[in-house]
């Protein structure tokens, strides 16, 4: 029988090695709260931190960022009166900034297998400077590569024994893609339903994506 | 001066005026936000927020708020009847894909050739805030800015022969919305639609660094 629960926030996070690639949803909602406390208590140090938004001075991003767990930030979004502006301004926190949609897109590439792709994305931009560019169909592009993860932090509405789950509205945000990019995905649900319960038609992330959940009641 | 310069809200009114039904639009975050709320209910204009929302509604009542349905600003919203949740990836397959008919975005600078600026004032601060703007500003059919004539700091304009910080995109712009006056980018540099009541064409070109044209 597949069973992808595991007892609790500890025994699912266990072996998270140093130097990870950590992939983290949420855009104002959608993060796994539960598991990133988890990991700031499990220690793994040397972090690659995958991530919307650096955050503030407070919550889930700047409480693993300012327990210095972690050595670079992959993000869209830094402010400067933030844990991430400070410590990069401080020179202790390396900073990879990726437009939004190539931040999805990369996970996206991750997870479908796809090597690389071109992109108008910041192509006329500074974040080009010593990259590979290309006009394509008139059109000047940006070479961009995947962004796998060693493992992702879901957060989910409910989830069943296989791992399918379903997202609260704009709480889904980078949960699928994220799921789909990482070589471990680490689930925290709500709920949790039997197997069949969810419509199989409103499975928003399946569960050959995830490998591990917990339940993480409110 | 016998002009009053328009308030963000006033901005954002202004903006909604132009938007016809039937479009897809998104609204990025600052000036851009308010425009939703000046587009009548009767007028049916499908909003689209980067975090995977399509259909974007007002804010709702104090007890109606749900902590699941934010915008890009991650305030709280509701959802118009008919709208939908995507995940990120497909937000901006909409983005970038050439699906919205007009983007709103705030700015620090625009140049006459349609370049924006609007993600950090230099490379060495901290602040860098690209968030979705390179991907909306790219993908959208068009591309509007909505931003205040003249800068806070040091009075300087923001309408610009050639944009002083890093761009966003280049080339993109169709028009901009300031407080003074409505803006759009042609063959020849900044064409003027439309000024503000009292406001005289020198007064406006002043307070522009770029050269404007009139029609």
């Amino acid at each position: 029988m597949i069973d992808k629960f595991v007892p609790d926030v500890a025994a699912a996070l266990a072996d998270i090695a140093d130097g990870a690639v950590i992939l983290l949803p949420g855009f104002g909602n959608g993060m796994p709260e539960t598991l990133v406390k988890g990991l700031i208590a499990q220690g793994a140090r040397d972090l690659t931190l995958v991530v919307n938004s650096g955050g503030r001075d407070t919550g889930p991003t700047a409480d693993i960022l300012a327990s210095g767990q972690c050595r670079k930030l992959i993000c869209s979004f830094v402010r400067a009166d933030s844990v991430a502006g400070r410590l990069f301004a401080a020179g202790k926190l390396e900073l990879e900034i990726v437009p939004q949609g190539t931040l999805a897109e990369r996970l996206r590439a991750a997870g479908a297998g796809v090597q690389a792709f071109y992109t108008p994305t910041g192509a006329d931009t500074l974040l080009a400077e010593g990259r590979e560019t290309r006009v394509i169909n008139g059109r000047n592009c940006l070479l961009e590569y995947p962004l796998p993860g060693d493992v992702a932090l879901v957060d989910a509405w409910e989830a069943d024994r296989w791992g399918n789950l379903t997202h609260r509205e704009s709480a889904r945000n980078f949960n699928p893609v994220m799921a789909m990019a990482a070589a471990l995905t680490v689930v925290q649900t709500r709920h949790v339903v039997a197997l069949g319960d969810i419509p199989p038609a409103n499975v928003h992330t399946p569960g050959v994506f995830v490998h591990r959940v917990v339940h993480v009641p409110a | 001066m016998t002009f009053r310069p328009l308030d963000r809200a006033g901005i954002a009114a202004r903006i909604a005026r132009d938007i016809p039904e039937g479009w897809f639009v998104n609204l990025g975050i600052g000036i851009p936000t308010g425009v939703s709320d000046h587009v009548p209910n009767d007028r049916e204009v499908i909003f689209h927020s980067e975090n995977g929302v399509i259909g974007a509604g007002p804010a709702p009542a104090p007890d109606k708020i749900n902590p699941f349905l934010v915008n890009a600003g991650t305030q709280h919203i509701t959802l118009r009847t008919g709208g939908s949740f995507v995940h990120h990836a497909d937000s901006f397959a909409i983005a970038r894909g050439g699906h919205l008919d007009l983007c709103v975005l705030g700015a620090f600078e625009v140049a006459e050739n349609g370049d924006i600026a609007n993600w950090a004032r230099s490379l060495d601060e901290p602040v860098k805030q690209v968030g979705g703007a390179m991907d909306l500003a790219i993908g959208a059919k068009r591309l509007w800015v909505a931003m205040e004539h003249i800068t806070k700091g040091h009075g300087g304009s923001r309408i610009r022969r050639v944009c002083s910080y890093p761009l966003t995109a280049k080339g993109v712009v169709r028009r901009v919305y300031t407080d003074l006056a409505v803006l759009e980018i042609t063959p020849r540099g900044f064409g003027v639609l439309d000024m503000i009541p009292g406001m005289t064409r020198e007064e406006l070109q002043e307070r522009s660094e770029a050269e404007l044209h009139w029609t």
